[in-house]
């Protein structure tokens, strides 16, 4: 574990300090170990195989509609619950709060942050919808991609310095451990069952538009309130 | 022993909520919308049980043992004592006093992608996909050193306080050079390992050590500074996958060419 090796380093070499719990942290790398083997081994068997299952699905039932609406509910209902963008919406909060952007009242943060997590959620949505008519339609990525730049150079400009800062993160944060494997599989699946796509070009870039939308997104909520 | 089990029932609780609104979106469009059963569903189930499982312990061991003294040393490396620096704040910070930090934040931001579950998700999913051209630990070691290369410029800006958005754009327009060059099979790869890289691992001692940062150095302002080291840990393996990619085919071509060259002698 590089980990280990990092914060040994840093703590007697450039620290001078002894590690705490050693224990602990040797019971902890363990688990850590552990943990992962049994990820690993759950993605190849659970959630490949059922990811890729729905594409084939979908694409033999040949509704776009349908898959349309599933690529939606994928990204946004996987996203409004992701502990780490509940936790960069809630700083957002106390930070329009600080900046007096928004009265400073509890009641007034948990609107914002509330609002601000749907309006992320929302465009997680978005992004896998068009990332899955993307793969529909054949459109080349990069195309997409630097339309999205511009839009969020565009957005900065504009936006309150305040929330650029979150808004560039919340990109980052957005995708969990669950969703990626998830949403991988799901367009790899579609683009090797759909004719004339190819998996490795074809069948990756969803969760590049799901990191791109919500700061364009977040960026238009700040400047909106 | 008790309190662990209680903490790892915790966050069992926790990864199972996380989990079950995917759950529900996939079970309610398999059996109302595409109406088909589910081929292999008990293998499929103990594969979710695992994953779930796994997380879990995951998240256990590294709450555990390596948030805490990460967190604990990245407020130790920002602290004013140990930096050499006036806490009043009354002279101007010069850049080299926080060689260590820069070194730290470096070493921290490789070695937690390096580790991180998502990120060997779409390794795998790549290699399989190309056939194994796409190398499963090649990909992770370029992401990691992009995520690397990535948080030390953030926490130099910090530092420097030069505003956020300057940096973001000038990596855009790198990303779009480089993807007119690069070979068109890696490019939507690349772009998603920008996203992938910062999850579970990476985002909580990445986030504490810009808030300690811009807490203690002079004149920066924490709610305003602490912020954008993800922005940058999610732009840099853009980059570092797409030089990976140019890099392997240079490589391969230059080999393929000296093949040639002996066959004609």
């Amino acid at each position: 574990m590089p980990i280990i090796v990092v914060i040994a380093f840093f703590q007697l070499a450039v620290l001078h300090q002894p590690i705490p719990n050693l224990a602990d942290l040797l019971v902890g790398t363990v688990l850590v170990v552990l943990g992962l083997t049994l990820f690993v081994y759950g993605l190849k068997t659970g959630l490949f195989p059922i990811g890729e299952t729905m594409a084939h699905g979908f694409a033999r039932k040949g509704s776009v509609p349908w898959l349309l609406l599933f690529a939606f509910a994928l990204g946004f209902g996987t996203t409004v619950a992701e502990p780490a963008l509940i936790a960069v919406v809630d700083e957002a909060a106390r930070v329009a709060a600080a900046g007096s952007m928004i009265e400073n009242t509890p009641t007034a943060m948990a609107g914002y942050a509330d609002g601000l997590r749907l309006t992320v959620a929302l465009s997680v949505g978005l992004a896998i919808m068009v990332g899955v008519m993307r793969i529909i339609k054949g459109w080349p990525v990069h195309y997409l991609i630097m339309g999205g730049y511009a839009g969020v150079v565009i957005m900065t400009g504009f936006a309150p310095p305040e929330i650029i800062g979150i808004a560039y993160d919340s990109g980052g944060v957005t995708t969990s451990t669950i969703t990626v494997p998830l949403v991988t599989a799901l367009g790899v699946g579609l683009s090797s069952s759909i004719h004339g796509r190819n998996p490795l070009t074809d069948g990756f870039g969803l969760i590049a538009f799901a990191s791109l939308t919500p700061m364009i997104f977040v960026m238009g909520y700040g400047m909106l309130l | 022993m008790i309190a662990g089990l209680l903490n790892f029932f915790d966050m069992l609780v926790a990864t199972i909520r996380d989990v079950l609104p995917i759950v529900v979106i996939i079970f309610g469009f398999q059996l109302f919308v595409l109406r088909r059963r589910i081929p292999n569903l008990p293998q499929l189930l103990m594969g979710f049980l695992f994953v779930i499982v796994g997380l879990a312990l995951f998240l256990q061991g590294l709450e555990q043992a390596l948030f805490p003294i990460g967190k604990l040393m990245a407020e130790q490396l920002t602290n004013p004592a140990f930096l050499g620096i006036d806490a009043a704040g009354s002279q101007t910070p010069e850049w080299h006093y926080y060689i260590w930090v820069y070194l730290f934040a470096a070493a921290i931001g490789f070695a937690t992608t390096i580790a991180e579950p998502s990120l060997i998700a779409v390794a795998i999913m790549a290699n399989q996909v190309s056939g194994g051209a796409v190398g499963i630990r090649g990909l992770r070691v370029a992401v990691a050193i992009g995520v690397s290369v990535g948080i030390a410029l953030g926490t130099y800006r910090i530092v420097s306080g030069t505003p956020l958005h300057y940096y973001i754009i000038a990596g855009y327009l790198v990303v779009i050079l480089q993807t007119m060059v690069t070979p068109k099979s890696i490019v939507a790869l690349a772009y998603d390992s920008g996203g992938v890289t910062t999850s579970t691992v990476t985002v909580p001692l990445v986030a504490a050590l810009g808030l300690g940062l811009a807490s203690n150095v002079p004149g920066r302002n924490p709610l305003l500074d602490g912020f954008g080291l993800i922005a940058f840990a999610s732009l840099f393996p853009i980059m570092s996958v797409m030089a990976y990619a140019q890099l392997s085919e240079w490589y391969g071509r230059r080999i393929s060419r000296q093949l040639s060259d002996s066959r004609e002698e």
